[in-house]
């Protein structure tokens, strides 16, 4: 058993450690919460130069091929800086893609995704909010040697900059409910397709995408016809990962910096820190976010591996989700009245900690599916 | 990065496995205290004493020591097995006071304490608390007097946990009362058969006697029995506490009990259904599988530190908080789930489990103080890992 990444990790990480804090520090963040995109082209740009945004393709769509696990170091360091944008969306795409698409449909939209030219975000829940592949009912009907979409996706991120969404449809319905998925390539200005910018308490961008008898030519099915469900699950299981390894890079940094405030903040003639009360909050902290830190790793890794991780990726997104939340509650404690301006840096996190509990499922979804894997 | 463990790892566990299943008697799991009947006392020194014969009781240490040279995460793998089946352990003398001898004690001492303590054949006791020097542990008064080629030790310690069994007690003392109070202390070994000291049972409400208050009143031991440097003790002992805090038996010992709520849950209806099928019930018995899940993590990271001679201070305090908590909460889901039933103890009629979850809820505060309360952890966690300012002097 060995629980460290390699060197070639580690440095990984601490490059984009050091890029972000400079090319996304706080202030930036909180400059595009209001900015109606929503995250900046020219950091986009650099990020695609620092070949991120498609480190995950292999050599033959021109990119390096990088593991789940790689991509994990450097989505880590996102979430420590909050840096908003399309990356996972993007990088959830090109999986999607590998996965399921034909080679011509893989060498038209990789190499484009790769160097950032192109966005995409995965259409997945509806207005039920659930992850649950027997809520997917949005319809996809052949007609005329062309498929017509019709129904509501919502909770879409990022798909006002996008310029093609990767929409999970349903073409049948069986006696199994995963039966009769599949997926779509739609361009955003489709006739018929509507995307609507939600406001919500994250400053993230989120979406909700009517579509209204929305053609599409037979060529945008992507992987078999009724029968993305097993691609899809893989969607779902690296989102759930993903959000977990953002979570752990937010947690971490909140943990730094109730630390930092608790030294600065003089009170009574002492440091805050020096409080027991106030002390004892940051151990909490500290505990939760190292007792997150291994178990989304694991799950991270059995990914990365291509093992099996069901339960394993359940209970780092039910303890994530619980956690960062929490680690985020107990900031606000130790920043007291403050924390609760927009003036401090903790309010971002603990908003969008929240975002990241109920984002693939939160802690009772996933305390289900843990259920059913210890046989209950 | 690999989480796995390897298959040499995997068949070492096996052989443990099938070592306990053979070794043990069947009715062992439903043993609360080796107190509880001389038969079974005797039964638990046979197998502790097969088990130091394997070089398993303290496997990390040395072979030459009567260890078997293994890594930690061996030893820890070990440990697991045995605490799931309840087998009997090599106790403090293997967690904490081997460790620090083997740190701290002459070639000598080495091998004379090591040996035993590996091999089954001589437990320890740890004395450190006493009444006035709980938490304030380094405000400790029993005094050690060099006189001659012997310490005279006078004082009472308090929370001696198996001093009744024990050959030898690892006992912090002051041999410097004008010093600044972490500066004058040093650490012995006692034969707990000197003449002038004295047990007194203190019976939990867990109810066993397996606590004593231990007197001593001009105890005389050889100067040979002072371990490390004279006052340099306080030192010594906070490392070998750090030994006694990351323990992955707990975690393991919780697996067990949780294996056996969900057995109770997939057989038990009430109301007219299955515990198993009530979501409130899934959800709190998932929960404690989480829990179980991150904090044998936890243990694993202070393992895998230890391994590489790295610190690991905080990281252990970390996975005592937790992993005590999570004992805890594990035996609170259980008297719950148990209902009235959890009140019945062992050899009532209608006992579940043979009262076995009421003596561990009761039990479970044990662990919850017994090397440094969850206050003191956090304080270190606050300090140590986050460099936040001291809160005492």
């Amino acid at each position: 058993m060995d629980l460290s990444f390699t060197e070639e990790q580690e440095a990984l990480k601490n490059d984009a450690r050091e890029f972000l804090a400079q090319r996304s520090p706080n202030a930036e963040v909180r400059r595009l919460e209001d900015d109606p995109p929503g995250y900046s082209p020219e950091l986009w740009q650099a990020m695609a130069e620092k070949r991120w945004v498609g480190m995950i393709l292999p050599p033959s769509y021109g990119e390096q091929g990088a593991s789940f696990l790689d991509l994990c170091c450097v989505y880590e360091e996102m979430g420590r800086q909050l840096t908003p944008g399309p990356f996972l969306d993007v990088i959830l795409a090109e999986y999607l893609l590998l996965d399921l698409g034909s080679e011509e449909q893989k060498r038209a939209c990789l190499p484009l995704l790769g160097t950032g030219q192109t966005i995409m975000s995965v259409a997945y829940t509806e207005p039920s909010a659930s992850y649950a592949p027997g809520e997917i009912t949005l319809s996809a009907t052949a007609d005329d040697g062309q498929f017509v979409l019709n129904g509501t996706k919502l909770f879409v991120t990022n798909a006002h900059i996008a310029n093609h969404l990767l929409v999970v449809a349903r073409t049948r319905r069986g006696v199994d409910p995963s039966d009769g998925l599949s997926v779509f390539l739609v361009p955003r200005e489709q006739p018929g397709l509507t995307v609507n910018v939600l406001k919500t308490l994250s400053s993230d961008r989120q979406c909700e995408l009517t579509f209204d008898n929305v053609r599409v030519a037979t060529s945008s099915l992507v992987g078999p016809l009724h029968d993305a469900w097993p691609a899809v699950r893989r969607y779902l299981d690296r989102s759930r990962v993903l959000t977990c390894v953002w979570s752990v890079g937010g947690a971490e940094y909140v943990v730094e910096m109730s630390a930092e405030y608790a030294k600065n903040r003089v009170q009574f003639g002492k440091p805050i820190g020096a409080f027991q009360a106030i002390a004892h909050k940051c151990a909490d902290q500290a505990i939760a976010a190292d007792g997150m830190r291994f178990v989304v790793y694991r799950a991270a890794w059995l990914v990365s591996e291509g093992l099996p991780a069901d339960t394993e990726i359940s209970i780092a997104k039910a303890w994530t989700a619980d956690n960062y939340r929490r680690i985020a509650e107990l900031g606000h404690h130790v920043y007291g009245g403050l924390g609760f301006m927009k003036e401090k840096d903790i309010q971002m996190y603990y908003r969008r900690a929240k975002a990241a509990e109920v984002a693939f499922g939160d802690a009772d979804c996933h305390r289900q599916l843990v259920a059913d894997g210890l046989g209950l | 990065m690999d989480y796995r463990f390897t298959a040499s790892d995997d068949d070492f566990r096996k052989q443990v496995r099938a070592f306990f299943e053979r070794e043990l008697p069947d009715w062992w799991h439903e043993v609360e205290d080796v107190r509880e009947d001389p038969e079974i006392y005797e039964v638990s020194q046979t197998i502790k004493k097969r088990l130091g014969a394997q070089g398993w009781l303290a496997m990390a240490w040395p072979k030459e020591y009567g260890g078997a040279g293994a890594m930690i995460l061996q030893q820890m793998i070990y440990a697991e097995e045995a605490a799931y089946h309840h087998a009997p352990t090599g106790g403090l003398g293997v967690i904490t006071v081997g460790p620090a001898i083997l740190l701290h004690g002459s070639d000598e001492q080495k091998q004379k304490y090591l040996t035993q303590i590996a091999r089954g054949e001589a437990d320890f006791c740890v004395l450190y608390s006493e009444p006035h020097a709980g938490s304030d542990l380094a405000a400790l008064s029993t005094s050690a007097v060099r006189d001659g080629g012997d310490y005279v030790i006078n004082g009472e310690k308090i929370f001696t946990g198996g001093g009744d069994k024990a050959r030898f007690g690892w006992l912090a003392a002051r041999t410097d009362p004008e010093a600044p109070k972490h500066r004058g202390i040093s650490l012995f070994v006692v034969d707990m058969s000197t003449p002038g000291v004295r047990l007194e049972p203190m019976e939990s409400m867990a109810g066993y006697s397996s606590y004593f208050r231990t007197y001593f009143d001009n105890v005389r031991i050889p100067k040979e029995n002072l371990v490390g440097e004279e006052n340099r003790g306080w030192y010594q002992l906070a490392v070998s506490l750090d030994f006694e805090r990351s323990g992955v038996s707990r975690v393991a010992y919780a697996q067990r009990v949780l294996q056996d709520l969900v057995a109770y849950a997939q057989s038990t209806y009430r109301n007219g259904q299955l515990l198993a099928k009530d979501p409130v019930v899934r959800a709190k018995l998932a929960q404690a599988a989480i829990e179980i899940d991150v904090a044998r993590y936890m243990a694993y990271r202070v393992g895998s530190l230890q391994q590489q001679g790295k610190p690991f201070g905080h990281e252990a305090s970390s996975a005592k908080v937790f992993g005590t908590d999570l004992s805890q909460r594990i035996h609170e889901l259980a008297m719950e789930l148990l209902g009235p039933y959890g009140l019945l103890r062992k050899g009532s009629a209608r006992a579940v489990f043979n009262g076995r979850y009421g003596f561990e809820y009761l039990n479970s505060w044990a662990g919850v103080f017994g090397a440094g309360t969850g206050e003191i952890q956090r304080s270190i966690i606050a300090q140590r890992r986050l460099g936040l300012p001291r809160d005492r002097e």
